[in-house]
C-alpha cells in the first residue's frame, strides 16, 4: 500500500445538478499524494479544488472515477473506520464549530463515536498539542478568537489520530499574524505526527510555505503539477499558472491589462 | 498631493456603549486625503472599517462618532444636517463595500440601478441616463454592456457584481471614493482588473480614494500613502513605496508574518503584541 | 485571576461570568447566567415572566387563595355585581367568580403544560428528521404535515373531540394533534439552513450517525426558536381550549374552565357583563403574559440574534 501512496485519484468526475442543468465541477482529475507528503491544490473560485477535497473526504457522494485513500479503494459511502484515517479542517472557523457546544464536547464527540476511551487524557493532550492550554477546555466558541477556534478545529481533526489531514483554505479567514501561527502549527504537527497534508488554497504563498508539491486547477481540470521549488523560481510551464503567479505578486497596472480568461 | 485636501479628519473617535462598558473602536485618528490613493491597513478589529464608515456617518447604531474636525472640502460633516449629508453621500463621496450582493437591489435590473443612481444626482432624462449607464458599464470592462444592463443581480457573477457596484458608485462622478475591502471576495486576476479600473478613475478624474484592506502587499502596490491601524489608532503612516522600511514593530511584525514566494524560510515569525502599542500616541 | 472578591455576591457573579470556566457545569451555568442578564434587561419580558409565574403560583395555591369553594352554589346571591363579598361578582348559580377563576388557573396551566410537552416534541422530531435526511423521508413526512395543516385548527380539533368524546383530556389531545405541524415546518426550515453548515460536515467526517447528528447537533439549535414559538403559541392554545370549552366540547360543567365560564355567561352578557368579562380578562392577561415572555425569550435564545 505504500507504493500506491496516501491518495490515489484517477479520472475523478463530479457533476452537480441533473440533466441539462448539470454543471461539471471536476472533469477527469487524476493525481496521487505520497505518504507523508504535503500537497497543495491551487486555483481560483470555481476551479473545483474544494470539490476534489470533498470527494476524497467522503462529504460528496456524487462522483465517479477511482479514489483510493491509504491504499484502500473508496466507495461513495465511507465506513466509520475511514474517518480514523482521514480528517478535514474547514475554511471558516466561525462556521465549523457548533455554536452551542463547549470545546470539551466538540473534542469528546469523536472519541465517543469511535469508542476510544480515556476521554479526559486525550482531550488534554490534544489541546496542549495545538497550543491551547486546559483552560480552554470548557469555553464556548463565542469565547474564542478566530485563531483559537481554528486551533480547536485542528484539535478535533487530530483527536482521532488520522494519517491524512485535508485542509480547505484553513487560514484564509484569519488575520495574517494568526495565519502565520496556524501555518507554523500545521508544519510542526506534520513533522511530529508524520501526517500527510492536502492543502486547498487560492494563495500561492501559503501553499509554498506549507507544501512540497502542488497542482494548479482551472475549470475542473488540472492545469499543471509542479514542485514548490519550481513555483518559487517562477518556472511554470502553463500560461494560466504564470498569470496566477503574476496576479499574486501585488498590483501591477500592466499585468492587469494583460490578463485573459483561460477556458 | 495637491492644493487643499479633500478630506480632513482630526482626532476621530468611534465608541460603542455595551453592557460591559464603552468599547472604543476608533481612538483619536487624524489624517487628510487629497487627490490620491490613501490605504488604511489593519487586522480585524483595528477600527479601519469604522474609520471609513464614520466619514459618511454610516456607523451602525448604537455607535457614537466624535471628532475635533471632520470636513470634506472645508465643509463640516459631523454637524451637517441629514439632508445635506444625503446630498453629499453618493454624489460627492461614494462608498464601495466588500459584498456586492448586499448592496444591490435584488428586484431591479443592474442597468436600471446604475441609471437611477445617475438620475438622482443629475437632471438627465431616462434616455440620457441609460446612455451614461451603458458607458459606465463599458468603463468597468464589462464586455457586453447591453446584455448585462437587463440582468438582475443574482444573474451575474461575484466579480461582475463588484464591477457593477463600482460603476453605480462612480457614475455620479464622486470626488472621493471610500472603498472598504472592495476586492477581497474576488479572485486575484479579477481583483487586479477591478483595481486597474479604480486606478484609472483616480488618475483620469483626479478622484481621491480611501482604500481599506487587510492585505499589506496589495495596499503597498496599489496606494500612494498608507496608514497602519492597530486597536483603533494609527501606529504608523508612510509612503506606500517605503512600507518595506517601516519602523513600527507592529508593522514590521505584520510584514514578517506574511509567507512569501521569494523567501523559502519555513517557520514564520509570530507577532508578539506589546501592550505599550495600545497607549502610545500614534500621531 | 484576581482571587480577592468584595463579598459573596460578586464572587458568584465572577464565577458565573468568567471566560475560563473550570468544569462543564460552570460553563453551562455561566451561559444560562448571561442569558438571564440579557433577558432581565427587557422590561416587557420580565412583566410576561411575572404573569406566567403568577399563574403558576395561583394554580399551586388555589385552595388557599380562593375565598369560596368553586362549586359552592348560593342561589340567593346569583348574578351579584362585583362587591366587597364577591370581588368579581357571582355567576348564574351564585358561585364566586374569583374562586372559580383561581381554580380555573389549574386547568389552564394543565392544558398549557400538556400541549407544550407533546406537540413541539413531536413536531421537532418530525421536522428535523425530514429536513436532515431529505429525499423520500422528507416527502412522506412533509405531506403528512401538509394534510394536517390543510384543515383549520379549531375545526380539526372539533372533529377529534367529537370522535373522542367531550372532556378536558380529549380537548388537550385534540389540541396537541392539531398543533404539531407548524412546529415540524419550523424545525424543518431551520434544519435546512443548518444541515449545510461546516460543523455538521465536521460531525459527519467524524463518523457520527444521522441520529447522533440530529439529536446532538441539530435539535439543540432548533430548540431555541421552537421554545419561542411555543411560548407565543400558548396564548392560542389557551384560546382554543377556551373555544372548545365555550362550545361545550372541552371541560364539562361544573369544572371552572375559563372558556366554559364565558360560554355560561353569554346569556347575561348585556345585563351582567362581569360573568363573561372576568374569565375573558383572565384569558387576556395570561395570553399577554405568554406573548411578552415569548418575545423576550426570542431576544435571548434565537440564534439569529447572536
Amino acid at each position: 500500500m505504500t507504493e500506491q501512496g496516501m491518495i490515489g485519484i484517477e479520472n475523478l468526475r463530479v457533476a452537480f445538478g441533473q440533466g441539462a442543468d448539470s454543471v461539471v465541477a471536476v472533469d477527469g482529475v487524476s493525481l496521487s499524494v505520497r505518504d507523508g507528503e504535503s500537497f497543495g491544490l491551487v486555483g481560483e473560485s470555481g476551479s473545483g479544488k474544494s470539490t476534489v477535497l470533498r470527494a476524497v473526504s467522503g462529504l460528496n457522494h456524487d462522483w465517479s472515477g477511482r479514489v483510493a485513500v491509504a491504499g484502500v479503494e473508496q466507495s461513495r459511502r465511507r465506513a466509520k473506520g475511514f474517518f480514523k484515517t482521514c480528517q478535514m479542517v474547514f475554511q471558516d472557523p466561525y462556521g465549523s464549530l457548533h455554536p452551542r457546544h463547549p470545546v470539551d464536547r466538540i473534542l469528546a464527540e469523536p472519541i465517543a463515536i469511535h469508542g476510544l476511551g480515556d476521554t479526559d487524557g486525550r482531550i488534554d493532550r490534544v489541546l496542549l498539542e495545538v497550543g491551547l492550554g486546559p483552560s480552554f477546555r470548557f469555553r464556548y466558541p463565542h469565547q474564542l478568537s478566530g485563531g483559537q477556534r481554528q486551533r480547536v478545529a485542528i484539535a478535533r481533526a487530530l483527536v482521532l489520530e488520522p494519517r491524512l489531514l485535508l485542509l480547505d483554505e484553513p487560514t484564509s479567514a484569519l488575520d495574517v499574524s494568526v495565519q502565520a501561527e496556524i501555518l507554523n502549527l500545521l508544519r510542526r504537527l506534520r513533522a511530529e505526527r508524520g501526517l500527510t497534508l492536502v492543502l486547498v488554497s487560492h494563495n500561492l504563498a501559503v501553499v509554498a510555505n506549507l507544501c512540497d508539491r502542488l497542482a494548479v486547477m482551472n475549470r475542473g481540470r488540472i492545469v499543471e503539477e509542479m514542485t514548490v521549488e519550481d513555483l518559487r523560481r517562477g518556472e511554470a510551464a502553463q500560461p494560466y499558472t504564470r498569470q496566477l503567479l503574476r496576479a499574486s505578486q501585488g498590483y501591477d497596472r500592466a499585468a492587469a491589462e494583460s490578463f485573459r480568461d483561460f477556458a | 498631493m495637491s492644493d487643499s485636501p479633500l478630506l480632513e479628519v482630526s482626532n476621530l473617535r468611534v465608541s460603542f456603549p455595551t453592557r460591559q462598558g464603552v468599547t472604543e473602536a476608533v481612538r483619536g485618528v487624524s489624517f487628510t486625503v487629497g487627490r490620491e490613493k490613501l490605504g488604511i491597513v489593519g487586522e480585524s478589529g483595528s477600527g479601519k472599517s469604522m474609520t471609513g464608515r464614520s466619514v459618511l456617518r454610516l456607523v451602525p447604531a448604537p455607535g457614537v462618532v466624535g471628532a475635533d474636525r471632520l470636513a470634506f472640502r472645508g465643509e463640516d460633516l459631523l454637524g451637517a444636517s441629514d439632508k445635506r449629508l444625503r446630498a453629499i453621500r453618493g454624489r460627492r463621496i461614494a462608498m464601495v463595500m466588500q459584498d456586492p450582493k448586499f448592496s444591490l437591489n435584488p428586484v431591479m435590473t443592474v442597468g436600471r440601478q446604475i441609471a437611477e443612481a445617475y438620475r438622482v444626482h443629475s437632471d438627465a432624462g431616462p434616455a440620457e441616463a441609460r446612455r451614461r449607464a451603458l458607458e459606465m458599464l463599458e468603463a468597468v470592462r464589462i464586455r457586453d454592456p447591453e446584455r448585462v444592463y437587463g440582468r438582475y443581480p443574482h444573474e451575474v457573477s461575484g466579480g461582475m457584481g463588484q464591477r457593477i457596484m463600482i460603476a453605480m458608485m462612480l457614475i455620479p462622478e464622486p470626488e472621493l471614493l471610500i472603498a472598504d475591502e472592495p476586492t477581497s471576495a474576488l479572485d486575484v486576476t479579477v481583483q487586479m482588473q477591478v483595481l486597474a479600473i479604480l486606478d484609472d478613475l483616480c488618475g483620469r478624474r483626479g478622484m481621491g480614494m480611501i482604500f481599506i484592506s487587510h492585505d499589506l502587499n496589495l495596499v503597498a502596490s496599489f496606494c500612494d500613502r498608507i496608514l497602519i491601524m492597530y486597536a483603533g489608532r494609527v501606529v504608523e503612516s508612510c509612503r506606500a513605496s517605503e512600507l518595506r522600511n517601516a519602523t513600527h514593530p507592529y508593522t514590521r511584525g505584520l510584514l514578517d508574518s506574511l509567507p512569501r514566494l521569494d523567501d523559502p524560510r519555513a517557520e514564520l515569525p509570530v507577532l508578539t503584541r506589546d501592550p505599550a502599542w495600545l497607549t502610545e500616541g500614534g500621531q | 485571576m484576581n482571587g480577592r472578591a468584595m463579598n459573596g455576591g460578586s464572587t458568584w457573579r465572577a464565577w458565573l461570568s468568567t471566560d475560563t470556566p473550570q468544569s462543564r457545569m460552570q460553563a453551562r451555568l455561566g451561559r444560562a447566567w448571561s442569558g438571564w442578564l440579557a433577558f432581565r434587561r427587557n422590561r416587557l419580558a420580565m412583566a410576561g415572566l411575572l404573569i406566567v409565574l403568577g399563574l403558576v403560583v395561583v394554580a399551586a395555591l388555589a385552595p388557599l387563595l380562593a375565598p369560596y369553594h368553586p362549586y359552592e352554589q348560593d342561589l340567593a346571591n346569583r348574578l351579584q355585581p362585583p362587591g366587597a363579598l364577591h370581588w368579581l361578582g357571582t355567576d348564574s348559580f351564585g358561585r364566586d367568580i374569583l374562586s372559580r377563576l383561581i381554580h380555573g388557573a389549574r386547568l389552564t396551566l394543565m392544558i398549557v403544560a400538556l400541549v407544550a410537552a407533546t406537540a413541539p416534541v413531536v413536531g421537532l422530531l418530525i421536522g428535523t428528521v425530514a429536513g436532515y435526511l431529505g429525499g423520500w423521508v422528507d416527502a412522506v413526512l412533509m405531506r403528512i404535515t401538509d394534510i394536517f395543516l390543510a384543515f383549520p385548527k379549531l375545526i380539526l380539533a372539533l372533529a377529534f373531540v367529537a370522535a373522542l368524546g367531550p372532556g378536558i383530556e380529549n380537548a388537550v389531545i385534540a389540541i396537541a394533534i392539531t398543533s404539531w405541524p407548524p412546529y415540524a415546518r419550523i424545525a424543518r426550515a431551520e434544519t435546512l439552513t443548518i444541515r449545510r453548515a461546516d460543523f455538521i460536515s465536521a460531525a459527519r467526517l467524524q463518523g457520527a450517525s444521522s441520529a447522533r447528528i440530529i439529536l446532538g447537533h441539530i435539535v439543540p439549535l432548533c430548540v431555541a426558536s421552537l421554545i419561542v414559538r411555543v411560548t407565543l403559541d400558548m396564548a392560542g392554545v389557551i384560546l382554543t381550549a377556551a373555544g372548545l370549552g365555550f362550545l361545550g366540547l372541552g371541560a364539562q360543567p361544573p369544572l371552572p374552565e375559563w372558556g366554559a365560564m364565558i360560554a355560561a355567561g353569554r346569556q347575561n352578557v348585556l345585563e351582567q357583563w362581569w360573568v363573561a368579562a372576568m374569565p375573558g380578562l383572565a384569558i387576556f392577561v395570561v395570553s399577554l403574559g405568554f406573548n411578552l415572555l415569548g418575545d423576550g425569550l426570542r431576544d435571548v435564545l434565537d440564534p439569529k440574534g447572536d
